[in-house]
């Protein structure tokens, strides 16, 4: 951790964004996790990527549980809404707080511990749900507040610091997302922002529950030799697959892409996302193909990254249930509690 | 980009602004450390050893190293650096023990000095510890040349300039006031070793307009001046006219007002941004009161009944095109605005009517000796130049510069080596980790504004000629502007092969300064980086590829604020914060005798 504030002087030619804020103005506190954590990076990737989605900070919500990556939301957008609940938790309470203000934009930041372990149950029924959140897990492999032990996302074979091999299957969070349903998912590296940020911006834009694995070394625990969650083993085995380009509404798709090998993908707020096919096979609409082409990749030993499915046909949970579009929270207490009588009308209904 | 060679002591050198600035290369950001530190002695004998004059700098330097500092680019005000000096000199114990020692035993060369300015003075400092029999030749009766007849007491005291220059001369050097040298030729026939004329640019410059000759209350500016520092003149009239607004003039004003004037203006022909003078004696002008007047080009001088009544000028316009360059400017109108007395301060000349012309010295055009850049030397073997009379009216800081330059050369020429083999610059590099989040310096950013120098009563302070206005910096002041400096000389130091590229530095550089990306060109790499990197004047610093990618490591000099943050912040060491100290080489390190034996004043043969 780091003892002196990051100071408030900036680059004067620093570019401002429609509210007229810099990318400084989305920053949090300075991170207390250890120098050269992954995490610090994927936070870098979330300021830019609100800090160029023009976000008003009053209209964000970020959300964690316990862990290293569940500390991380101190460290951006200050202005934001915050709640920092308890171990695995996370979802069911972003689920209570979307359900009473779908207004907000909701970041959940988690880790493989938080959400493969204590929270795996809270985590695929956020899914099932379809949950309108964006929802990064901060994966490195490790418990890295206990020291260090094998947390469930651990590859066979992989060396501990000291001691012996990790022996148990690991949890794939995007296989589980994809055999759960959800409708955004996405891999990426906390090394690689040039394809990060653009996956985060079309997570926080899509409609329905976003997941973000982000493979971010622990570099305290995990980032030795026969490690497979490494700086230098996540890039050996790195592989793109799918990149994403954002486009705004207000402008033209001017960029040229390869017949194809680009496919434009209409978000519901009218935002599109192109997606840059590196391998022009692949079709990430396609739940059966994805699945297929994950467990091959992985067991060649690669680390298949960028945006490995999307379906922007499914509706978010408030649509499911046909709730009120204004928010619960805005809609007065005498028009939103029916009184008495009504409930005792509705109670004798089930006599 | 090929890798940045920081073994190479200007690379590091560049990115301390005033340190580079500086003519005579002062390690500033050392020296306001120890101010911090309350190390006042420290921090003169830091300033001493490559300016000699910290007290007389320290309130009258031309700072070339605060339009330098880094500051300015970062916010707007540079670090006050000059009146931090000031700070040193005034709160110094005695550093009499810690001065240069004269020699036990003279080594037998002897070298002439031609007038006791700041760049004979600086070779004395230089020379004399070393064994040499040093003669300066005065044709005043005073030392300082136009430190003391030129700057008025009420910005300089007579007793700084003493104190300083007594530390010189009490090292045995031969001072002979009142001696002008009549004839260079004359002067070598005595078989000195060596000849260094530092006699300055003593002739003001002339306006040949009508009128010019019929009045004796038409001064220059320079001679004027002298002759009030010498006080023979003590009373000027009412209303006076300054002609030019350059440094001088800014002096000639506000000596005006000490001496009984009511109304100064000073007369200049162009608009404001296209003066000579510094911003900071502009503003002291005008705090007193003088009014300036822009566009008008000096036309005639108006008598009534042959007595001076004013002064007629040309109202001027100019065009000032996208590059800021001025055109000569058209005439609009015409203007004659009374006056009592005219002074002329429109710049000086060098002269030298005592050098004959066939001793193997060329001179130029405009009158200035050809002389040799780096070697301070003339077309003369043995005969050196140094300080405004070797290349024309400069400043202080510069003649001294000259004098450790032309002291160098003088000793190797006496002890019979080559003048040009010179010693380069040398380079050190010293962590600065104390361990887990300490540093040796005060890193942590502070967004403190720059202090203002507070300045005797504008009632007071016109009452005589010596009242020193500016008052320096408070206690508080002082701390507060230390730590606006930003320890530039605490240089970012990086090791690629160290590198995990896990962006921990990029993340955490407030002036976004650092960025890992895919090398190129220059003129490339300055459009991917993680800021606009638009100031070409400071450089990239390109690391070797990176081990993981093969990518670099680019960081952009201009705005970092050196912070240490990217050094805190990366897990393995990569970045670290090492002090640059630039070895600067003067002619006691050029000496084949033993430095540490003649620093300590031990016999010398």
């Amino acid at each position: 951790m780091t003892f002196i504030a990051k100071p408030k002087v900036s680059h004067p030619g620093l570019p401002k964004n429609k509210l007229g804020l810099t990318s400084r103005d989305y920053e949090g506190v300075v991170s207390t996790l250890c120098a050269g954590c992954g995490h610090d990076s994927v936070t870098a990737a979330l300021i830019q990527a609100v800090f160029e989605l023009d976000i008003e900070p009053h209209m964000l919500a970020k959300m964690s549980g316990i862990g290293c990556s569940s500390k991380t939301p101190a460290y951006f957008v200050s202005q934001a809404h915050g709640f920092n609940s308890v171990h695995g938790r996370m979802p069911s309470v972003t689920t209570g707080a979307n359900a009473a203000n779908r207004d907000l934009m909701y970041i959940g930041v988690s880790g493989d511990g938080d959400s493969l372990s204590i929270g795996v149950g809270q985590f695929v029924h956020a899914i099932r749900r379809n949950l309108n959140m964006c929802y990064v897990i901060e994966n490195n492999g490790v418990y890295g507040l206990t020291k260090g032990q094998f947390s469930a996302s651990a590859d066979i074979g992989s060396l501990p610091k000291k001691g012996m091999p990790n022996q148990q299957e690991p949890i794939d969070p995007v296989s589980t997302a994809l055999s759960l349903g959800a409708t955004y998912i996405a891999r990426s590296f906390s090394g690689d922002k040039e394809q990060l940020v653009p996956l985060l911006k079309g997570a926080l834009l899509h409609s329905g529950f976003s997941l973000v694995d982000v493979i971010s070394p622990c570099v305290t625990f995990n980032d030795h030799e026969g490690s497979t969650k490494s700086y230098a083993h996540t890039r050996q085995f790195y592989n793109h697959v799918v990149n994403v380009d954002y486009i705004h509404p207000s402008e033209e798709i001017k960029a040229s892409y390869a017949e194809g090998e680009a496919m434009p993908i209409h978000l519901h707020g009218g935002d599109t996302i192109i997606l840059r096919k590196v391998d022009g096979g692949y079709d990430p609409t396609s739940r059966a193909a994805a699945f297929k082409y994950l467990r091959e990749r992985f067991n060649a030993g690669e680390i298949t990254t960028g945006l490995l499915y999307v379906n922007e046909a499914r509706e978010e949970m408030h649509e499911l249930m046909g709730n009120s579009d204004t928010p619960l929270s805005k809609i007065p207490l005498d028009e939103l509690n029916p009184g008495k009588e009504e409930l005792k009308k509705i109670q004798n209904r089930y006599r | 980009m090929k890798p940045t060679d920081t073994a190479n002591p200007d690379y590091f050198h560049k990115v301390v602004d005033c340190q580079w600035g500086c003519p005579a290369h002062t390690d500033v950001p050392a020296y306001i450390r120890m101010i911090a530190q309350g190390q006042f002695s420290d921090a003169y004998m830091e300033n001493r050893r490559s300016n000699v004059f910290p007290g007389i700098l320290g309130r009258v330097c031309d700072r070339p190293c605060e339009p330098a500092c880094r500051r300015g680019r970062v916010e707007d005000k540079p670090v006050a650096i000059c009146r931090l000096k000031r700070v040193a000199a005034d709160h110094r114990d005695d550093i009499t023990d810690r001065l240069p020692k004269p020699p036990s035993q003279n080594n037998g060369k002897r070298v002439a000095l031609i007038g006791a300015g700041c760049a004979s003075l600086t070779v004395a400092n230089d020379l004399r510890p070393l064994g040499y029999d040093v003669t300066i030749f005065e044709a005043l009766n005073a030392t300082g040349g136009l430190m003391r007849t030129n700057i008025p007491r009420f910005r300089l005291p007579p007793k700084v300039l003493d104190e300083e220059i007594g530390y010189i001369l009490d090292m045995g050097v031969d001072l002979k006031l009142n001696h002008p040298i009549e004839s260079l030729e004359e002067l070598l026939k005595e078989n000195y070793d060596a000849v260094f004329v530092g006699t300055g640019a003593p002739r003001g410059k002339n306006l040949e307009i009508p009128g010019r000759y019929d009045s004796d209350r038409i001064h220059i500016g320079i001679e004027w001046l002298e002759s009030v520092a010498f006080e023979h003149i003590d009373t000027i009239g009412e209303r006076v006219l300054i002609i030019g607004v350059g440094n001088t003039a800014m002096d000639c004003c506000r000596t005006s007002l000490r001496l009984g004037a009511r109304d100064v203006k000073v007369m200049a022909r162009k608009p404001r941004g296209f003066f000579k003078a510094s911003d900071w004696e502009l503003e002291d002008a005008e705090e007193e009161q003088v009014e300036i007047l822009v566009n008008h080009s000096p036309k005639e001088f108006v008598y009534e009944n042959d007595k001076l009544v004013g002064m007629k000028f040309e109202l001027m316009k100019y065009q000032i095109d996208e590059q800021g360059q001025i055109d000569r400017g058209r005439v609009t109108g015409e203007k004659i605005i009374p006056c009592d007395d005219v002074v002329l301060a429109i710049g000086q000349d060098n002269a030298f009517p005592w050098i004959e012309r066939d001793l193997g010295i060329q001179f130029d055009k405009w009158e200035c000796p050809v002389v040799d850049e780096t070697t301070m030397m003339s077309g003369r073997e043995g005969v050196f130049f140094g300080g405004d009379s070797a290349f024309g009216p400069k400043n202080i800081i510069w003649a001294v510069e000259h004098g450790h330059q032309a002291a160098i050369s003088i000793h190797k020429y006496c002890q019979g080596e080559d003048i040009e083999d010179r010693l380069p610059m040398g380079l050190n590099l010293a962590s600065q980790k104390m361990g887990m989040h300490e540093w040796s310096y005060s890193n942590d950013y502070n967004p403190a504004s720059r202090r203002l120098m507070p300045h005797v009563d504008l009632k007071k302070r016109f009452k005589k000629l010596n009242i020193e206005v500016e008052l320096g910096f408070t206690a508080e002041q002082t701390i507060e502007e230390v730590e606006r400096c930003l320890n530039c000389d605490i240089q970012t130091a990086f090791s690629a092969n160290l590198c995990i590229e896990c962006d921990a530095c990029i993340d955490i550089c407030p002036v976004n300064c650092l960025t890992i990306t895919e090398n190129g060109d220059e003129d490339d790499l300055r459009t991917r980086l993680s800021a606009p990197a638009e100031n070409r004047e400071q450089a990239l610093y390109v690391s070797a590829d990176l081990p993981h990618t093969g990518r670099v490591m680019v960081k952009d000099e201009d705005l970092c604020v050196h912070c240490g943050l990217c050094a805190e912040r990366c897990p393995t060491g990569a970045w670290d914060m090492q002090k640059s100290t630039i070895l600067v080489p003067y002619a006691a390190d050029e000496s084949p005798l033993d430095p540490p034996k003649v620093a300590a004043g031990i016999a010398v043969k």
